[in-house]
């Protein structure tokens, strides 16, 4: 058991998959002699060759598009997108062909393919960088995506994207890329899509996250425990499929409820999961559930992120606001 | 249409070889190709007429496009080559070993017992334009990965060509020299829009050079042209020497699809001249030339491709038709909980959603 970071245990995950089934490739931009802009595939093209480790031409809808055609010829691609934000540049590429090609060819063509890109602010990039267009694939709904917050669930989830027989968009948390080290087992291990993470235990409130957002939630947790209010922290690990019944058992056990997210707040990811709860929690609320997102603006520059993105702060007033209301 | 613009041709539009023209295509062949070019014909007829009943859905006619369908599907060995259309194409699809059954099927809103065999090398028809252009590049791409056989035909328009796709797909395919065939129909028509309204290139093969490998263009009205150029562009890509873009110069002979009216945008002596270069008539006349084409022959041709035709709709009519719980078939290998409480609740069994 070695103590990595997130960047580490993605390596890993790649490398121990191609290690063991040589379809698994790796395409992207600067994924080779670089090992890509975040280093996950350091030493892999050494390793594996240019044929499984390819540098593409700087072209995010034949990164996709050709994903799909390799995963047609019998290869496992794992494709990466330097940025979530970039995805738009593919994007008609992920739901309209990717999310489809099994249900339009009637189960002939299934696409073992997984998409990797980092979301998030925090870190101070240029414009479109920090998207967190998270919710965007939701309404392509034979995508899976998985929103990883530590390095467990980032490698444990990966091999579990790439072994999937479906198209996974794996969306890494940008910010907590070499933010600390947790222990990550050395051999491969699954960790299942449709299954949320307690972070930690309380009795007073629910507070809800995925992808770097957990972190916020934790820290907010351990403020409000200082007054005295033990919140229970969830980690949703993946949108798509949802863990209903993890967020129903905390939502009916602590009555009260906050879910926060980087992507600004309308139609954001948080929508689907209040409208959900009330659905199948309304009777144990106490409160109305709040959101705590970014606003419903254009990314600030770098400058302001910090006031615009969901802080410990804000997440902590709407949790007072709930458990008192 | 003629060698002096650069546009290649065998046969001319009398059905006379050019002077000093072989064709690569023996006797035998070219009653192959004109056999697929009438039952393509025919089948137009057929489904324009079942749409128009409300028994089939949206069509799109190949009318007029059956040389550069035919002679560029023949020229592959649909055993090890993968065919990525757009929707077009029909006889290449009937070529590649989808039996006609399973189009109608489709065509009348029954995809699920139109599936694809899987011994056929052929992607699904594709309606976001020029967007099947990455996936058959990854596929190419992918056999030369594996050091497996086999080449890539992808069919598109000139109206495609304008895509995005069209370009990072093209790109792609020269950086990695991938086994693929980019055959481009220029029908002169992307629904009303002109060809000139489409590119400022004199030739949209040209635009091959800016990515580093061939481009031909060729009288896509001439079964024997098309056929040749496309047999060097499969020939050079299984040598390994890359991709090739052909244009084939054709014209759409019928509308778009059953809802278009060409006649409010299509200048009617236009369409009278793309007749006199009918694709058809012209091989027609080149094989009567041959003593092998008479109208003893054509009826009897004619007269089977209708019955393969009714024999098909006949097949097809005994399929179970479509259920709402297929629906939920093939979105994943195994659906979310969210969707299967879906299913459960379309279907009247219990469940909440969530």
């Amino acid at each position: 058991m070695a103590e990595l970071t997130i960047i580490e245990a993605i390596r890993a995950a790649i490398q121990g998959e191609m290690e063991r089934d040589e379809r698994v490739m790796v395409l992207g931009l600067d994924v080779g002699r670089l090992g890509g802009v975040f280093r996950t595939t350091d030493g892999m093209i050494e390793k594996f060759g240019r044929s499984r480790v390819f540098d593409t031409p700087l072209a995010e809808a034949s990164i996709v598009g050709s994903a799909i055609g390799l995963a047609i010829s019998g290869m496992i691609p794992v494709a990466e997108i330097q940025f979530l934000g970039f995805t738009h540049q593919a994007f008609h590429q992920m739901g309209d062909q990717l999310g489809r090609f099994r249900y339009r060819s009637r189960g002939r063509y299934p696409l073992p393919i997984t998409v990797r890109a980092p979301m998030g602010g925090g870190t101070k990039t240029p414009e479109f960088h920090p998207d967190a267009i998270e919710a965007q694939f939701v309404q392509s709904p034979a995508i899976k995506i998985a929103v990883p917050s530590n390095p467990y669930d980032a490698k444990g989830l990966l091999i579990e994207a790439i072994r999937d027989p479906d198209p996974v968009l794996f969306i890494e948390p940008e910010r907590l890329y070499r933010k600390g080290r947790a222990e990550v087992p050395d051999d491969d291990y699954r960790v299942p899509f449709g299954k949320a993470r307690i972070v930690r235990e309380g009795d007073d409130l629910t507070l809800i996250g995925w992808s770097a957002a957990v972190e916020v939630c934790e820290q907010s947790a351990a403020k409000l425990a200082e007054q005295g209010i033990q919140a229970e922290v969830i980690d949703l690990r993946t949108l798509v499929p949802l863990d209903v019944e993890t967020l129903v058992t905390s939502v009916t056990k602590t009555g009260h409820c906050v879910v926060v997210h980087e992507a600004p707040l309308s139609a954001g990811f948080g929508a689907e999961v209040v409208a959900t709860l009330q659905q199948e929690a309304f009777y144990a609320l106490d409160a109305p559930i709040a959101r705590v997102a970014s606003f419903d603006t254009p990314y600030p520059p770098a400058s302001l992120e910090t006031a615009w993105l969901p802080s410990v702060g804000r997440v902590v007033s709407a949790a007072l606001r709930t458990v008192k209301a | 249409m003629a060698d002096q613009d650069g546009v290649y041709q065998v046969l001319q539009p009398s059905g006379k070889l050019k002077a000093g023209a072989k064709p690569a295509l023996d006797d035998e062949f070219v009653l192959e190709g004109l056999r697929w070019m009438l039952l393509s014909r025919a089948f137009d007829a057929k489904a324009t007429a079942l749409q128009r009943q409300g028994k089939f859905g949206v069509f799109s006619p190949v009318l007029g496009q059956e040389a550069a369908v035919v002679g560029s599907a023949l020229a592959f060995d649909p055993r090890i080559d993968w065919l990525v259309p757009q929707y077009r194409e029909l006889p290449a699809y009937l070529i590649w070993g989808l039996p006609l059954r399973n189009h109608i099927l489709t065509l009348s809103g029954n995809p699920v017992a139109g599936r694809i065999p899987d011994d056929v090398k052929l992607l699904p028809t594709q309606v976001a334009l020029a967007a099947q252009l990455p996936h058959a590049v990854g596929i190419a791409w992918g056999l030369q990965i594996q050091g497996r056989e086999g080449a890539v035909l992808t069919y598109f328009g000139e109206g495609a060509s304008s895509e995005g796709d069209f370009h990072e797909a093209c790109n792609l395919a020269g950086v990695v020299k991938a086994p693929i065939v980019f055959f481009l129909q220029n029908n002169q028509w992307a629904i009303s829009t002109p060809r000139a309204y489409q590119s400022a290139a004199a030739h949209f093969s040209d635009r091959a050079a800016g990515y580093g490998f061939e481009g031909r263009v060729v009288d896509g009205n001439d079964l024997l042209a098309v056929y040749e150029v496309t047999r060097e562009a499969v020939e050079r890509a299984r040598r390994g020497d890359g991709p090739t873009l052909i244009e084939a110069v054709t014209y759409r002979m019928s509308f778009h699809n059953t809802t278009d009216n060409p006649s409010r945008y299509q200048p009617p002596e236009e369409l009278e001249e793309a007749r006199l270069l009918d694709p058809i008539e012209r091989v027609e006349a080149y094989l009567r030339e041959r003593g092998l084409w008479s109208v003893e022959r054509e009826k009897e041709m004619k007269q089977a491709a209708a019955e393969e035709i009714e024999a098909a709709i006949a097949e097809a009519q005994k399929a179970p038709p479509p259920q709402p719980s297929q629906i939920f078939d093939n979105v994943f290998a195994e659906l979310t909980p969210r969707q299967a409480a879906q299913r459960d609740e379309m279907l009247g069994r219990s469940g909440d959603d969530g």
